[in-house]
């Protein structure tokens, strides 16, 4: 089978049963990619399949052999983060930091369907999107984090979207956690 | 996962005919099969994978309505402007659905046939008549509170999980579908699914080999008003213990039109025209409303941890009449 995934074209000899997380994590030596439930419950496994984000524990990897894939390993690295990835570190998105490969790649391609305009099931109107908490949290609802970093996560994709009271909120923050420790 | 055959099909004429294999299946999206592939709910002998086939469009109709390819992923249906301007029951049913992730990959027709997500149907060491037919029902006198209270058997009180199908059902949708001589049905939705009786295995009227190609709506009379009220256990990403459909028109102060179809009640997206025509040629009222759920609900029968949706149901149909009717 081939693929290209990250931008490179891969090839793999696998049984005909494995999914593309279990291609990427086993053959492929992308480990990024995490595996939680691995029935699509939990969103730790989500990648980006011709820009758009699936749960890869769902998919066969034989179904996908014509596909542009993208693993958290394809969207930064140490050396260079996503702004994504930046804004995650500077609002503690995270504590174990397991569903966060997931919880990015997801992020990626949510803000890319909020782009196109697509509503969701909190938005009033089927028209236009505007990303607040409530629509932030009802389309990542995909993801779960069992650290419950959630009001973090929301703050780190708010930052991105080039929200003001999420940078305000994340300097309070800062602010609390200096006063806290005496700083 | 048991293992299986894999063929890519080229055309829907290859894949209906593919699929005539012993225990072959069609897969589509994946997100159901694969997950009941996993536990060994679904053991097939091989997949016939369709998912390349071209039919991924949405069209319009001559007739004003929208035909939609079975192919299409349901995120892009619930965001497509025709669906959204003329269709909302339909893009906020399948917004009350999954979640992004999996309504990127779930299918059109895949939706409509999707599993029940009984607990026993996923146990495979517990009875259950639906995976492993004359096995028994453990849900009647087990954990119950998932299941339905119209419509089940001795056999079966399973749900179907749907949200877009209640809403197709509400809009009067016709499957299209194409069998493995070639020929082809349209199979109205209330046809379309079968109640367990003594046989919950088979769910639709579909024939073996026979695959769904396409879904059409026929356009909502003017002036209707288009509602999706979903009850969940949680704000997001749950399947509904009690959800409505409804289009509804309003014309000099009397109901002139009412199509309703529910969901987490049934063992199909549940529709009882005795109910609508209670609510047309009237003028809206609570008293009115509170009649309609009594029809609704007359044969409604709890299995102890269900109780709660039957007064559930009654209270969501009220509210969701009030919000399509009011002035």
């Amino acid at each position: 089978m081939h693929f290209t995934i990250n931008g490179e074209r891969r090839e793999a000899d696998v049984d005909i049963r494995t999914t593309l997380l279990d291609l990427c994590r086993e053959h492929l030596g992308l480990t990024g990619s995490k595996k939680g439930c691995d029935h699509g419950q939990c969103g730790a496994c989500t990648m980006l399949v011709d820009g758009r984000r699936i749960n890869s524990c769902l998919s066969l990897a034989v179904m996908h052999q014509d596909d542009e894939i993208v693993t958290i390993e394809g969207l930064g690295s140490p050396e260079k983060l996503h702004p994504l990835q930046e804004a995650f570190v500077r609002h503690d998105g995270y504590q174990c930091g397991y569903c966060t490969p997931g919880q990015i790649c997801s992020a990626v391609g949510m803000l890319d369907e909020a782009k196109k305009g697509w509503p969701s099931y909190v938005s009033d109107s089927l028209g236009e999107v505007t990303l607040g908490d409530e629509e932030i949290s009802e389309r990542m609802s995909g993801n779960l984090c069992r650290c419950a970093a959630y009001p973090n996560i929301v703050d780190a994709i708010r930052e991105v979207t080039g929200d003001a009271p999420a940078e305000r909120r994340a300097d309070a923050k800062d602010a609390a956690m200096r006063a806290e420790v005496g700083a | 996962m048991r293992t299986f055959t894999y063929a890519k099909a080229d055309s829907t004429q290859a894949a209906t005919r593919e699929v005539q294999a012993a225990g072959a299946k069609f897969i589509a999206g994946g997100t159901n099969l694969l997950d009941l592939m996993k536990l060994q709910v679904e053991t097939p002998e091989k997949l016939v994978d369709i998912s390349r086939l071209p039919l991924n469009e949405v069209e319009d109709t001559d007739e004003g309505g929208l035909r939609i390819g079975a192919l299409v992923p349901n995120s892009d249906l619930a965001a497509d402007q025709r669906v959204r301007d003329r269709y909302e029951v339909l893009s906020r049913a399948l917004l009350a659905g999954a979640s992004g992730q999996l309504r990127n990959k779930a299918s059109t027709g895949g939706n409509l046939l999707q599993r029940t997500r009984c607990y026993y149907f996923y146990d495979t060491a517990m009875p259950c008549n639906k995976r492993s037919p004359g096995s028994g029902c453990s849900a009647i006198g087990g954990y119950n509170r998932i299941m339905a209270v119209l419509g089940t058997s001795e056999k079966c009180i399973a749900t179907h999980p749907s949200d877009m199908a209640v809403a197709m059902r509400a809009l009067g949708a016709t499957i299209l579908t194409q069998k493995a001589d070639g020929d082809r049905r349209r199979i109205f939705i209330d046809e379309f699914y079968r109640l367990p009786g003594d046989t919950p295995q088979i769910e639709t009227m579909l024939e073996p080999a026979e695959l769904v190609t396409g879904v059409e709506l026929p356009p909502v009379p003017e002036g209707a008003r288009q509602l999706y009220r979903k009850v969940r256990d949680r704000a997001s990403y749950a399947f509904a213990l009690v959800s409505v459909a409804g289009v509804v028109a309003v014309e000099e102060g009397k109901i002139s039109y009412a199509r309703l179809a529910f969901g987490g009640l049934g063992p199909m997206p549940w529709r009882n025209p005795g109910v609508e025509e209670v609510l047309v040629g009237e003028a809206p009222s609570d008293a009115l409303f509170h009649r309609t759920a009594d029809v609704l609900l007359a044969d409604a029968k709890g299995q102890g941890s269900n109780d709660f949706k039957i007064p559930l149901a009654r209270r969501t149909l009220v509210a969701s009449l009030r919000e399509l009717t009011q002035a």
